[in-house]
């Protein structure tokens, strides 16, 4: 009961804020990996601790069997990851030419199976679609994010934008209330951290495992008692593709841990 | 087959304290929980794990529900002599993996 009147007292003092619809200044960007505590930066920075390499091990794996009617592995077109999938993951979510709008690296994971494998989708969250993107994403680890500058990203980016600084909700609050405005404070014992994706798919704790983005921002959505949009929803892309975009230059961390 | 990270010493030198650490991919499914319809969801975890060093028996480890997924395992033992240390993970459902890692003492 205690924590639960925290939550709503911590959601008032954030409510009665105004939203100031500042953007974080570049030199106050922080990755989620500066809120946490030494012991989970050592498991994140440890890769025999972090949880998160099971995933990328198993992806490694999956990346060289083959699927589908074409019986063609990942490997057989791109070859090595560690060359060919160096710096992918910093450009997505990217424009894919043939649907006219971004899509996501679990997307076009998919598209290729689709495409090029003639195999069935993998259902999001599934263990081998996150074991796949934990493993290309990690290849961009260090490099920076540079997604969200083509030029026929920019109207998504401004929808992701939008939805980012738009109140909704029954607690009527936009993403930007609590990672734009209040950052450095924190909800009940949590810290606000600045909404930074640079380590998905990343081991949550308290999910015991890996998840991607779109899980994370469908759980604030829930958070703030609005209708989540489904996995897959463009509405979700355009919002990866905002914050993503909002984190360029930052390294990549995947696979991050996070509390 | 379930994948595992170990992290043993290549080299240490006779006598020293080397540290050993594990990670095993594994739901540890408590059996407490239950569905949205009210069935349980049955009991599925790592009951036991154990560490032998050339043979011998060095480290042993029972685990109970409550204990969070993909068990990491840290534990520390003297570097004798050169060889191998033999992991073994026993579970619920038939789960069983092995793993090994070679060290030299030098």
């Amino acid at each position: 009961m205690k924590a639960a009147r925290v939550i709503v007292m911590a959601v008032l003092l954030i409510a009665a804020t105004s939203v100031r619809g500042d953007e974080i200044r570049p030199g106050e960007r922080r990755s989620g990996l500066s809120f946490m505590t030494p012991e989970t930066q050592a498991m994140q920075n440890d890769d025999t601790a972090n949880p998160g390499m099971l995933w990328v091990l198993n992806g490694d794996a999956l990346w060289n069997t083959k699927a589908g009617a074409t019986g063609k592995a990942c490997a057989d077109c791109h070859d090595d990851a560690r060359a060919s999938m160096k710096g992918v993951a910093a450009r997505y979510p990217a424009f894919d030419k043939a649907l006219g709008r971004p899509v996501d690296l679990e997307q076009r994971i998919n598209l290729c199976r689709a495409n090029h494998q003639e195999a069935t989708p993998l259902p999001y969250e599934s263990r081998e679609l996150l074991a796949l993107t934990a493993f290309v994403a990690q290849q961009s680890r260090d490099l920076p994010i540079m997604s969200g500058t083509e030029p026929q990203l920019a109207p998504f980016v401004a929808k992701g934008r939008e939805l980012f600084t738009q109140r909704q909700g029954q607690l009527n609050l936009a993403c930007a209330n609590c990672h734009d405005d209040v950052w450095s404070k924190h909800l009940a014992g949590s810290a606000i951290t600045q909404a930074h994706p640079t380590g998905y798919p990343l081991y949550r704790l308290e999910w015991q495992s890996l998840g991607s983005l779109q899980r994370r921002l469908r759980g604030c959505i829930t958070g703030i008692r609005a209708q989540a949009y489904d996995f897959g929803a463009p509405e979700l892309v355009e919002l990866e593709l905002y914050l993503m975009s909002r984190a360029r230059g930052m390294p990549i961390e995947t696979p991050a841990v996070r509390p | 087959m379930a994948p595992a990270l170990i992290n043993v010493p290549r080299k240490a030198k006779r006598g020293e304290i080397i540290e050993i650490k594990t990670l095993m991919s594994h739901i540890m499914e408590t059996g407490y929980r239950h569905t949205s319809t009210g069935e349980v969801v049955p009991r599925d975890i790592i009951t036991s794990f154990t560490c032998r060093y050339n043979g011998t028996e060095i480290f042993r480890a029972d685990l109970f529900p409550a204990i969070a997924a993909n068990p990491f395992i840290t534990f520390f033992t003297v570097a004798t002599e050169s060889g191998k240390f033999d992991f073994e993970w026993i579970g619920d459902k038939g789960f069983a993996e092995t793993a090994s890692a070679a060290i030299t003492v030098e």
